[in-house]
């Protein structure tokens, strides 16, 4: 393997001083005491997944549970195959059945159970109420029919507006996601755009609403660097206008730390860290999140070595009976290859799922 | 208004003799048809008159945004496709006018890794063979001294070599690449291609993949062009770095000056647009947020390639084409007004 790097103990430990730092503690503080206040938007609990496939059983999603608050960033981190997207289609019912089914959880909204009410019910949610976005727009945008006109139908399906005020109302969300000559592009098809504009588009049509949600799965992957910057730039102006809580799910770490207030860290189909992004960068606790964080290089300076994480991410083929992440963890002892560390809270308004204490070097707990 | 090529003649370039590699004032158009009779009515201006360098042992980046030219400079490098225009030297040997026999014992000392180490690896062959076939072609080693060879390489690359007669499937993409790389070092090149070597893989296994090639450059002496469009990783493996924009280099640069102090206004909106895995400092970051698309290579803007986005573009900017200026030691751009 390469020079020398298996994932060295110390890293998480080094991070932990910054704990100490009182802004830090005060802000969390804040945080926990305006979350306390409100009601969250939107609470999932216990979600579980699975697609019944030709191989077998995948268990894509196992016992997700998080809450989102109003008007604030959730970052949703992890790689390919951990389940981020499954999360958040299943919560409006999106994954093909079958062969994927909902085996458990709940999802509340406004009182009600987005898993259970009547799919006309969540039709109306969806593209209403909660906005959502996908990496690849052409997916969501038909093809065949020009911008303007799908703007206006998610605002004749969902608003009930009048035709005579849909057509200003298309114009102006053109207008707020940043499109040049409006006017023309509203006649445009979506091949006829650049991938940065089509994604303006998406944008345009999620929001069309207004909605108190907006999902938005990987919309920068696809996307250059300057564009995403444009992208990022555009959500984060309108999420302070509207008021408007985000989850945005992404790979890049590098997006996260710049547009979430929280964020949750998935591995293997389950949230194995959770905290505010500030505490996160400076102290993970997850062995997976040191790593991950290990790992990557950063533009503003040169570097050590990166940490290797050896191994690969989990089959997903098997129910978790043990820690997932065992195999490829450094402080893996023998609970960890037994049971499975629930998500549970640790100090602040931080959870962990993980039986050992990377900064004290011992178990979590003593039971 | 003028439509020369950006870059300076060639007496202007930084150039070095003891570099491995030279590459000058290269391009590669490729024609567009059209009409009834398929004739051609444009070009695609993929590359359009590069001039760099690749020195003994070193990294160098390639950096630049999709559709820049990064994969097509690669590939005319290799001669895996012809260039329209320009020289490539390989230690002395200028490929670009050489043929047949004479190239062909060239190709084993330059090698290519791929992005895709699912498209680039053939599913029907074993590792074994896939690793061996560059041996058997050359005749580099055959019957027992080729098996042993294969697992020498295997292990070189971290993988086992029990698992040489198994096939691409059952690998994943990160064991993948190492074949790939496996493949690529197996005739003992000395210079090698990555391209986008770590863009399909995981998070978590790009640094795996990354610290093999490190590791490798120093245990044989490799020399790399590393093309990537993450800026961040060509920092942390990159000596010197250029910068690509619509088939043109913009600035070229020791990796530690270009990244701390970049001189081309589309550099610094780059780099100003890459996040950082820092909340504390993206909370207090200027962005110079760019407006627009990248313009098609099929029409690039007259004057200064950058001219469509740049932040503080004159007039100048669209009737002249900014000379190749050598703007402190070793950093080099093309812009009027960066000094
Ligand atoms: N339609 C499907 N059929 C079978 N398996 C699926 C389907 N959709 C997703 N999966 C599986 O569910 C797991 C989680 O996928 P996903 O949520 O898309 O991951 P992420 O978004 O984190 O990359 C993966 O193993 C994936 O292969
Ligand atoms: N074989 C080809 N025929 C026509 N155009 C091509 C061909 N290969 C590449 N191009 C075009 O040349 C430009 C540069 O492509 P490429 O070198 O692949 O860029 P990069 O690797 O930086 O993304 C793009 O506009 C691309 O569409
Ligand atoms: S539970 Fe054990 S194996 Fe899992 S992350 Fe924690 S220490 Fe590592
Ligand atoms: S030459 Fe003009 S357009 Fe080009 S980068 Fe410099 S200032 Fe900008
Ligand atoms: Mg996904
Ligand atoms: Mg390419």
């Amino acid at each position: 393997m390469g020079p020398g790097l298996t994932f060295p103990k110390g890293a998480a430990v080094a991070a932990v001083a910054f704990e100490i730092d009182g802004g830090v503690a005060y802000k969390a503080c804040k945080q926990v005491s305006t979350m306390s206040q409100s009601q969250p938007v939107l609470q999932v609990t216990d979600l579980t997944t699975q697609f019944d496939t030709q191989d077998g059983m995948v268990h894509a999603v196992n016992g997700v549970s998080f809450n989102l608050w109003p008007g604030e960033f959730l970052g949703v981190v992890g790689e390919s195959g951990s389940g981020k997207s499954v999360t958040m289609m299943s919560l409006l019912r999106l994954i093909p059945m079958p062969p994927g089914q909902i085996v458990a959880g709940e999802a509340q909204y406004e009182g009600v159970d987005l898993l259970q009410i009547d799919i006309d019910d969540l039709r109306d949610i969806r593209g209403g109420k909660i906005g959502f976005i996908f990496q690849d727009p052409m997916t969501s945008l038909n093809p065949v029919l020009t911008v303007g006109f799908q703007i206006e139908e998610s605002l004749k399906i969902h608003q009930h507006l009048p035709s005579a005020m849909r057509e200003a109302r298309a114009l102006e969300l053109l207008e707020l996601v940043g499109i040049p000559s409006p006017e023309q592009r509203l006649k445009s098809y979506p091949h006829e755009l650049s991938g940065g504009m089509r994604q303006r588009v998406m944008i345009a049509v999620a929001l069309a609403c207004s909605p108190q949600i907006l999902i938005a799965d990987e919309p920068t992957t696809a996307l250059d660097v300057t564009i995403q910057a444009q992208i990022i730039e555009l959500i984060k102006d309108l999420r302070e206008k509207l008021g408007t809580a985000v989850i945005w799910i992404t790979h890049d770490l590098g997006v996260v730390a710049g547009v979430a207030d929280r964020v949750v860290v998935m591995y293997g189909g389950q949230i194995v860290e959770e905290a505010l992004v500030d505490d996160l960068y400076e102290s993970p606790k997850h062995p997976y999140t040191v790593g991950l964080l290990g790992s990557i290089p950063r533009l503003d300076q040169k570097g050590e070595d990166l940490i290797s994480i050896p191994g690969s991410p989990p089959s997903l083929f098997k129910p978790p009976e043990a820690c997932t992440f065992a195999p490829r963890c450094p402080w893996a002892y023998e609970r960890c290859h037994t049971e499975n560390p629930a998500l549970a809270p640790i100090e602040g308004t931080r959870k962990v799922a993980c039986w050992w204490d990377v900064e004290n070097d011992r178990p979590r707990y003593d039971h | 208004m003028t439509t020369e090529p950006m870059q300076a003649p060639l007496e202007s370039q930084p150039h070095d003799e003891t570099a491995l590699v030279n590459v000058r004032d290269l391009k590669k158009h490729f024609p567009i048809l059209g009409g009834f009779f398929r004739r051609q009515v444009g070009a695609v201006r993929a590359v359009d008159g590069v001039t760099f360098d690749i020195r003994r042992g070193e990294t160098l980046g390639l950096v630049g945004e999709s559709g820049s030219g990064k994969t097509t400079i690669g590939r005319v490098m290799l001669q895996l496709d012809d260039a329209t225009a320009g020289a490539v030297t390989f230690d002395d040997i200028e490929l670009t006018a050489t043929k047949g026999e004479k190239l062909r014992k060239v190709r084993p000392r330059m090698q290519m890794v791929f992005q895709d180490p699912h498209a680039s690896l053939n599913p029907r062959m074993t590792v074994a063979s896939i690793i061996g076939e560059p041996i058997k072609e050359h005749r580099a080693a055959k019957g027992p001294a080729r098996k042993q060879r294969i697992e020498e390489l295997l292990e070189l690359v971290g993988l086992d070599p029990s698992h040489a007669n198994r096939y691409p499937h059952e690998f994943s993409g990160g064991q993948r690449q190492r074949i790939g790389i496996a493949r690529a070092i197996a005739l003992n090149p000395e210079f090698i291609i990555c391209d986008e070597p770590i863009a399909a893989l995981d998070v978590s296994i790009q640094s795996q993949i990354v610290n093999l090639l490190l590791s490798l450059q120093s245990q044989l002496g490799l020399t790399y062009l590393f093309i990537s469009h993450d800026l961040s990783m060509v920092r942390h493996i990159a000596d010197r770095v250029a910068v690509l924009y619509l088939g043109k280099i913009m600035e070229l640069a020791n990796a530690s000056d270009l990244y701390t102090d970049p001189k081309h206004p589309y550099t610094q909106a780059l780099l100003s647009a890459v996040p950082v895995p820092d909340p504390k400092l993206e909370a207090e970051r200027e962005r110079v947020i760019l407006e627009g698309d990248i313009p098609s290579p099929a029409h690039p803007p007259p004057g200064c390639p950058f001219n469509t986005r740049c932040p503080i573009a004159q007039e100048r900017c669209v009737t002249e084409v900014p000379e190749w200026r050598e703007l402190a030691d070793d950093h080099w751009a093309a812009c009027h007004f960066a000094e």
